[in-house]
């Protein structure tokens, strides 16, 4: 049975239900339900023709039972008489879904990514209610227990019934702002895939895969958002590394030393188009230069042919656009390729004021880097060392380790 | 970013929650005592509710701890914690939150760090910390 295919109806299974029930809670939950019976019966059964139709009938079943034994517990308590009329309580038969169909989609990934909600609370509840994925399988693929993940799961949607926040479109004015939210969510979905990508996940969801699947969805959405397209390309250009980013040993291999043979050229060409095509006709965006920089070394032949000028330049406009440690960092060592160790190393003389981030490796690993280049290598050895102190990724910390011996 | 919150402690008697067992905490009203309790309780719920508690447990007197060395093949299991002081670790709390200042301001809210300490170290393997 082909996953991927089937759990990508599951906003319009919810929306069907919220236009049917008026309840996103009960309707979020009975879709989940749905989609659990569905993964339990169709692998022996078959999938249905209409596997929509199914999920949304099943679906139905189980809000109106959770309806039903609520109402009979009410009546129990209150004496009182039913509090809606016994034709609502029917299952209605299968049907095809109301206008709007694909837009529940984008409704939904808008709402799971309300302001109101915690950013764990948006991402876990992204994932169950339009990528379909079980608590559990989020659960594994954030490595906390079950109970955890479902509390932020029910606190997101307390959150979205407090806030007063429905299953609709917001007004046209809100949706560049929520849009980006939205995209914020998608990303740190990817980055927390693409971090955990080592070694024994047999079982896990591939949260890489989930972010990409979930943004090209967007993307058919809102095919001219540059935003949107930018991240889709930045996902895909990054993405396209990965058989590289690990040697045999299941060692880390930077940018530089990576093998550009093992690089998933499809990925490539995909990212490369999409970000040139929305840099050509709609308005620049952080993501869109993110992606443009991941394209400057995508398509460099060898890591000595990068051209560092254009990755420079797009690091400039990136900081005016989105300012943060992270860009000067990186844009600190694009100068240090272009003119030199001793310029890069100015810049994070200026950066380690910020007393947060002198705490962070990532700073001491491009301070190691850049005095390695100058041939100041025992300064650099001190850096990588503590580098790899203060990083709490084990591959990484290995690398640091590595680069520092081999000084 | 998940963190290890332990808590340490240095308690006139073994129990839990071992705040309540501190001398700072025995020359307290039963008022102020009460308050204690009550803060730790909503500090549990608050993180209970907001998905950032992991995992927890509160641990055995150190008097029940055995610590074992193997030297030159040979093992050698002494009674006791393997680091002699005064102060104790008491339990253990794993947490997942957004930032490391957010962490800090949860161990900040255990009784505890008002009379030891509550150490807050994270854990490898977590993802990547935005900044």
């Amino acid at each position: 049975m082909t996953d991927d295919l089937w759990r990508s109806v599951t906003p319009q299974v919810i929306g069907a239900l919220v236009r049917r029930y008026r309840d996103f809670d009960r309707a979020e939950e009975a879709a989940q339900e749905a989609l659990l019976a569905a993964a339990a019966q169709w692998p022996e059964d078959g999938v249905p023709d209409d596997p929509k139709a199914w999920l949304i009938r099943v679906g139905s079943r189980r809000l109106i039972d959770g309806l039903r034994s609520d109402e009979a517990r009410e009546r129990r308590e209150l004496a009182d008489a039913t509090r809606a009329p016994a034709d609502e309580l029917v299952a209605p038969p299968p049907y095809a879904v109301g206008p709007g169909d694909h837009d529940d989609t984008l409704t939904l990934l808008l709402l799971c990514c309300h302001p109101a909600l915690a950013p764990a609370s948006r991402i876990a509840l992204t994932l169950r209610a339009v990528g379909g994925l079980t608590t559990a399988q989020i659960a594994h693929a954030f490595l906390v227990p079950e109970a955890t993940m479902a509390q932020r799961i029910s606190r997101a949607k307390q959150r979205i019934r407090e806030s007063g926040a429905e299953f609709r479109m917001p007004p046209p004015d809100d949706v560049p702002d929520r849009l980006r939210e939205v995209l914020h969510v998608l990303y740190l979905v990817f980055t927390e895939g693409h971090t955990a990508s080592t070694g024994d996940e047999l079982h896990r969801v591939d949260l890489t895969a989930e972010a990409i699947r979930l943004t090209r969805q967007a993307h058919a959405l809102l095919p001219d958002d540059g935003e949107v397209a930018g991240l889709l390309a930045l996902m895909l250009l990054t993405e396209a590394r990965r058989p590289a980013r690990t040697n045999e040993a299941g060692e880390l291999v930077p940018l530089a030393e990576q093998d550009r043979s093992r690089w998933d050229t499809a990925y490539v060409h995909e990212g490369v188009a999409l970000v040139t095509d929305s840099l050509t006709r709609t308005r620049l965006g952080p993501y869109q230069v993110q992606a443009a920089i991941a394209a400057v070394h995508d398509e460099a032949p060898s890591g000595a042919e990068t051209d560092w000028e254009q990755v420079l330049a797009l690091y400039g406009l990136l900081e005016q656009l989105a300012p943060g440690p992270v860009v000067t960092l990186n844009r600190a060592v694009a100068l240090a390729m272009v003119e030199g160790p001793a310029a890069g190393l100015a810049v994070l003389d200026d950066l380690e004021q910020d007393k947060r981030l002198a705490r962070h490796h990532r700073l001491h690993a491009v301070r190691a880097h850049l005095l390695e280049m100058s041939g100041d290598t025992e300064r650099a050895r001190e850096s990588y060392l503590l580098a790899s102190r203060l990083t709490t990724s084990i591959p990484e910390q290995d690398h640091l380790r590595r680069k520092a011996e081999a000084l | 970013m998940k963190y290890l919150l332990m808590i340490w402690s240095n308690p006139q008697t073994w129990g839990h929650p071992i705040f309540l067992r501190t001398p700072e905490a025995a020359a307290m009203t039963d008022d102020e005592r009460a308050g204690l309790l009550r803060a730790f309780e909503d500090l549990m719920r608050e993180i209970s509710e907001s998905g950032e508690l992991v995992t927890a447990q509160a641990l055995a007197d150190p008097l029940t701890a055995r610590s074992v060395r193997v030297r030159d093949g040979e093992s050698l299991v002494t009674d006791g914690p393997f680091v002699e002081a005064k102060e104790q670790m008491a339990g253990y709390f794993v947490v997942d939150c957004a930032t490391p200042e957010r962490a800090e301001e949860i161990a900040g809210r255990f009784p505890d760090a008002r009379f030891a300490a509550v150490e807050v170290r994270p854990l490898m393997g977590g993802s990547a910390e935005d900044l």
